[in-house]
């Protein structure tokens, strides 16, 4: 086999191509400028400078959550490195498929503490699915395909390949992706025996609930179209993640909406008092679990993931199914279908009953009132100006914004929801808003943010304009980090320390002074105007919204408590909600 | 627990449905982990053990096979039940691991460790050395006027006895290799 020969900083370029990357999210520097170079000589893949390269793996996140393909980063050795393991953990949280290209000083000098170096493969070890230190030009385009692989097959994450400077001069074979073989191939087919007792239990549950969460985002449209049958075969209710929320559409008749620490009262009664429960392709997590101890304590538990280590992490299950969500869903509805198979009807309708009486609580009531807007019913109007976009994508930074944008607004279609889960990063939102719209040139990407959060990244305005990228920063402004806040007044005796933004910029000017547009809504009565304003522009808007700024974020299931003892909203008394114990949580 | 019943033998799992999963039992268990012989492998398996809280009371590795580039990490971990299956679940998603075996588990194994002993001394706690080391099976592999470099092969329990009689004996070094084992199935396990 004779293979092309080029040199290294080329071969990353023609094997982005054989991938069908299309963007690449980067930043340049000394260790990268040969590939840079091949870059300004061609046409093929668009470059997207950032101005920060936390900004381009959040950018590459956006992308690779809203397509369902793999984002791709560039960014130059030591601290072009350093600072894109903010985004790397976020994305090995939340199974994000990224590939992020390091520069690396020339191999003659690794080691000798050479200028812009850094331990990347070091650094970024347990940040990434896997990384590679390429040492020679003939292994670089293989391990570049190698890596792309990983990062999509089994349980997508980050990967990352750091290329030294000379590597990238030297001439070598390119490798093409058809030539290359990995045996990282992790089991996909569940295990059918499993299967059938999941059938078998589906049949007979009385008080069922469908638990599901990012793994059938990731599994792709294919999953969350099986997930949907199963819960119109079955009728079961179902709840999702964070991370899980659009997989099962909101409108849809069995949508009990998000569970965990801030989410329904419904959801969350329904996991703790159910007979089963089917955890599809999410990790009981401890935003979800509160008290393990007293987590959902008559259940029988199904758990569906392709990571083996999910199974029996947290919460020891008596079904265990490794595999893909779409093979394994495509399985159970087979082997349902096969059987003709009948659930307890009469039981569910009485599951379904108890649900609608829980459902009166309404837990997400709020008053507006007066003339200071609520966040929540800023929310509630963006969603009813914006839900008939057919092609709206939402963002969010983190922290009290992010669970009422979680709360109030509705996801139909899996994909259109980006928000950081895991790592819960303060800055996410903005640049990840600016890589969905690189995605989706015609799509409306909106980024729900907190100021605290916002400022945080706020550098990629820069790109925004730039780009001419019609992102729609929509800040509730509480000139509070309001989550802390909240948390300080739950459980530290309501001393706000550090917890206020104070010499907060004018983000109108700070809108102008870049170049975008600025929109300041004060009150509710120019709310409506102010979003529709802020919809009609064809460019970066930011929106800053000012809102009340002592506002609670509920329901809330306080740390360290079970789904049943949820706080609600209005007029409860939070002095003694966490108890001693459930302080040392977060 | 639920009225719901499963199946009995729908569960994969065999000895550790066994035991009870909300065990605190503390168990020691032989891991044998078959990697690719490239650069970092070893520092991703530690780093997961670090990482994630996990003990490690001896690890060994050595490239076994150098066409085939495989290396064989045995590590000796301790835990309850539950602590040991997410550990062999870490380490079976880490890119490079091929096998995952738990040779505690997995069959009957055998296991050895080898020490080097440097016993200083004169006289009668010289000559006694030296007939406890026969009874051992150790053997001498460098002396000195003053002193005897035994080596010793076999399971830690019995590196540990041959120490602890030595100690008074004049030990004045140890290096112990750390436990490698095999499963005794006539196949690779």
């Amino acid at each position: 086999m004779t293979q092309e020969q080029m040199t290294g900083a080329k071969m990353v370029v023609e094997a982005l191509k054989d991938q069908g990357v299309e963007v690449v999210f980067g930043y340049p520097g000394g260790a990268v400028l040969p590939i840079y170079d091949e870059i300004f000589q061609q046409n093929h893949i668009r470059h997207v400078l950032v101005r920060h390269e936390q900004g381009a793996v959040h950018a590459a996140e956006g992308y690779a959550r809203s397509t369902g393909k793999p984002g791709v980063c560039l960014v130059t050795s030591g601290p072009g490195a350093t600072n894109a393991v903010t985004g790397l953990t976020d994305a090995l949280m939340d199974s994000i498929p990224i590939v992020v290209l390091t520069g690396q000083v020339p191999t003659f000098m690794i080691g000798n503490d050479a200028f812009q170096e850094a331990d990347t493969v070091g650094i970024t070890r347990p940040c990434t699915k896997h990384n590679w230190l390429v040492r020679e030009t003939d292994k670089l385009s293989e391990t570049i395909h190698q890596a792309f692989h990983v990062a999509v097959t089994g349980r997508p994450g980050p990967v990352l390949v750091d290329i030294p400077k000379d590597v990238q001069f030297a001439d070598g074979g390119y490798t093409r992706p058809e030539d290359v073989k990995s045996h990282y191939a992790p089991q996909t087919k569940g295990d059918m025996a499993v299967i059938e007792a999941l059938v078998d239990v589906i049949e007979t549950a009385e008080r069922p609930v469908i638990y599901s969460g990012g793994g059938v985002i990731n599994s792709g449209d294919k999953a969350s179209s099986l997930l949907r049958q199963l819960v119109d075969m079955t009728g079961f209710p179902i709840t999702s993640t964070l991370m899980g929320l659009g997989a099962y559409p909101a409108n849809g008749k069995s949508w009990l909406g998000m569970l965990g620490m801030h989410g329904l009262y419904e959801a969350n009664l329904a996991m703790h008092d159910c007979d089963l429960m089917i955890n599809v392709g999410a990790r009981f997590d401890d935003r979800i679990t509160g008290r393990v101890q007293d987590f959902s304590p008559r259940s029988i538990k199904a758990h569906i993931d392709i990571d083996p280590s999910s199974i029996n992490k947290v919460i020891r299950v008596e079904l265990p199914i490794i595999g893909d969500v779409a093979v394994v869903l495509e399985d159970l509805l087979t082997v349902w279908k096969a059987r003709g198979a009948k659930t307890n009807a009469p039981a569910v309708r009485d599951w379904w009953a108890q649900i609608e009486e829980w459902r009166k609580v309404d837990c997400l009531k709020y008053t507006q009132k007066g003339k200071v807007i609520k966040p929540q019913h800023a929310l509630v109007r963006l969603e009813e100006l914006t839900k008939d976009h057919p092609k709206r994508y939402i963002c969010t930074e983190v922290g009290q914004h992010q669970m009422w944008a979680a709360q109030y607004l509705n996801f139909n279609e899996p994909n259109r929801w980006m928000t950081s889960g895991g790592l819960g990063t303060m800055g996410y939102g903005f640049p990840s808003s600016i890589g969905v719209q690189m995605a989706h040139p015609d799509g409306l990407v909106i980024n729900v943010a907190g100021e605290a959060s916002w400022l945080m990244n706020m550098q990629e305005m820069g790109t925004a304009v730039q780009f001419n990228l019609p992102v729609k920063q929509f800040i509730l402004n509480n000139e509070r980090l309001g989550m802390v806040r909240q948390w300080q007044e739950l459980l530290h005796g309501e001393r706000y320390s550090q917890s206020w933004s104070e010499a907060l910029p004018d983000f109108v000017k700070l809108a102008e002074a870049f170049g975008a547009k600025g929109i300041r809504i004060e009150s509710p009565d120019d709310l409506d105007e102010g979003i529709k304003e802020m919809l009609a522009h064809d460019g970066p808007v930011i929106v800053d919204c000012l809102v009340e700024k002592h506002e609670n974020c509920f329901p809330m299931i306080p740390s360290g408590e079970p789904h049943n003892s949820m706080i609600l909203g209005e007029n409860v008394d939070t002095s003694t909600a966490i108890k001693e114990g459930g302080g040392v949580l977060v | 627990m639920s009225q719901l019943d499963i199946k009995k033998g729908t569960s994969k799992h065999s000895a550790y449905d066994l035991r009870d999963p909300h065990s605190t039992t503390i168990e020691r268990h032989t891991l044998a982990v078959v990697v690719d012989n490239e650069a970092g492998v070893l520092a991703r398996v530690i780093g997961l053990f670090s990482g994630r809280g996990y003990n490690i009371e001896s690890l060994t590795v050595a490239e076994i096979d150098h066409t085939g580039h495989r290396s064989r990490i045995t590590v000796v971990t301790t835990g309850t039940a539950a602590v040991i299956e997410q550990i062999k679940a870490q380490l079976g998603r880490i890119v490079p691991v091929h096998e995952v075996h738990d040779l505690t588990t997995e069959g009957p194994s055998v296991e050895r460790e080898l020490a080097l002993f440097k016993v200083t001394g004169t006289g009668d706690a010289r000559v006694e050395a030296l007939r406890l080391a026969d009874i051992f099976r150790a053997n001498v592999v460098d002396s000195t006027l003053q002193s005897f470099t035994f080596e010793v092969t076999g399971t830690s329990e019995k590196i540990d006895a041959f120490a602890e009689l030595m100690w008074p004996l004049g030990l004045t070094e140890i290096a112990r290799t750390g436990v490698v084992a095999l499963s005794r199935s006539e196949r690779a396990s």
